[in-house]
């Protein structure tokens, strides 16, 4: 497929940090990590998604002004981005492989309406859902 | 100083995001009792910095933004079991359902059992969104103190004229 989206970004307080999220505890692949002075472009792919990518920004110059970033920080780190959807095949074992890892579960998987969805945010505070479909996605 | 009440993108992100913790603390158990003391400790701040924090983050206090949860979390159950009204006031949180009642009553304008009718009529729409967005859509607006909404006494009050009265 040629047409469609290919990056989506998050803001991340820290693209080291949320690169080691990503990649060493949610299992995503390195897709381009490229610096331009201060500028860092990095995105994550799903290793099931090769078409698509996850962008990992920080807020700051030279794309924003400082005051602009600084209100970007406090918004995501008070979880008001957007939710994110990560779709697996069995919540529950994925949700105790990704606690052994060390991340933050803000909902415990739950059945309902025959699927299982649970809850859990990165280092910076975007929040996923978690999502076992019985349909298959 | 700023006033509590605006929003302050001054806050220190990582405190926001210890406060964050906080608020998740209390979404994934808003039925247990949360002092100050206890959330305090989650965020890793003295209490009262806590409270004060709290409010200019996210816009309610701790305590208030627990009640709406549960009234969430309570419209949820009426919404999707057939559990008693006795037994969902129980798993919310409450210690007695006159003490829910009037809460449900002062936040959402109706009574739990019209609710729950109205409710169900609706979900079978709701089986496509994820329940985390359907909660937050349905979330009631609590920006108003529960006394206060108690003495304005108009009829037919709920979430959404809340807000914009706000």
């Amino acid at each position: 497929m040629n047409q469609g989206v290919q990056v989506v970004g998050l803001y991340v307080r820290d693209q080291d940090e949320a690169l080691a999220f990503y990649v060493d505890k949610l299992g995503f692949r390195v897709h381009t990590d490229v610096r331009n002075g201060d500028y860092r472009w990095l995105t994550v792919q799903h290793p099931d998604q090769p078409s698509f990518q996850l962008g990992l920004f920080t807020p700051g110059p030279p794309v924003l002004d400082a005051q602009t970033a600084q209100t970007l920080r406090a918004i995501v780190a008070k979880g008001a981005m957007p939710p994110l959807v990560l779709n697996v095949d069995d919540c529950r074992a994925a949700c105790e492989r990704m606690r052994a890892r060390g991340v933050e579960f803000t909902q415990e998987p739950v059945d309902r309406y025959g699927n299982v969805d649970a809850g859990f945010r990165d280092p910076s505070g975007n929040g996923w859902k978690m999502i076992e479909s019985r349909r298959a996605a | 100083m700023t006033r509590p009440s605006e929003p302050d993108s001054s806050q220190d992100p990582e405190l926001l995001r210890r406060l964050l913790r906080a608020k998740d603390r209390m979404d994934a158990a808003s039925h247990e009792d949360w002092p100050v003391r206890r959330l305090a400790r989650v965020s890793a701040v003295s209490e009262a910095h806590f409270a004060r924090s709290f409010k200019q983050a996210f816009g309610v206090p701790p305590h208030r933004y627990l009640l709406t949860r549960r009234i969430e979390r309570a419209m949820a159950l009426l919404r999707d079991t057939g559990l008693p009204i006795t037994e969902i006031a129980f798993q919310t949180g409450w210690q007695s359902l006159g003490s829910f009642g009037r809460t449900f009553r002062d936040i959402t304008g109706e009574n739990p059992g019209a609710i729950r009718a109205r409710a169900s009529a609706l979900a079978p729409e709701l089986g496509r969104v994820p329940a985390c967005i359907v909660s937050a859509a349905h979330r009631p607006g609590l920006t108003t103190a529960v006394s206060e909404k108690r003495r304005r006494e108009a009829g037919g009050i709920n979430g959404s004229d809340t807000k914009e009265q706000a």
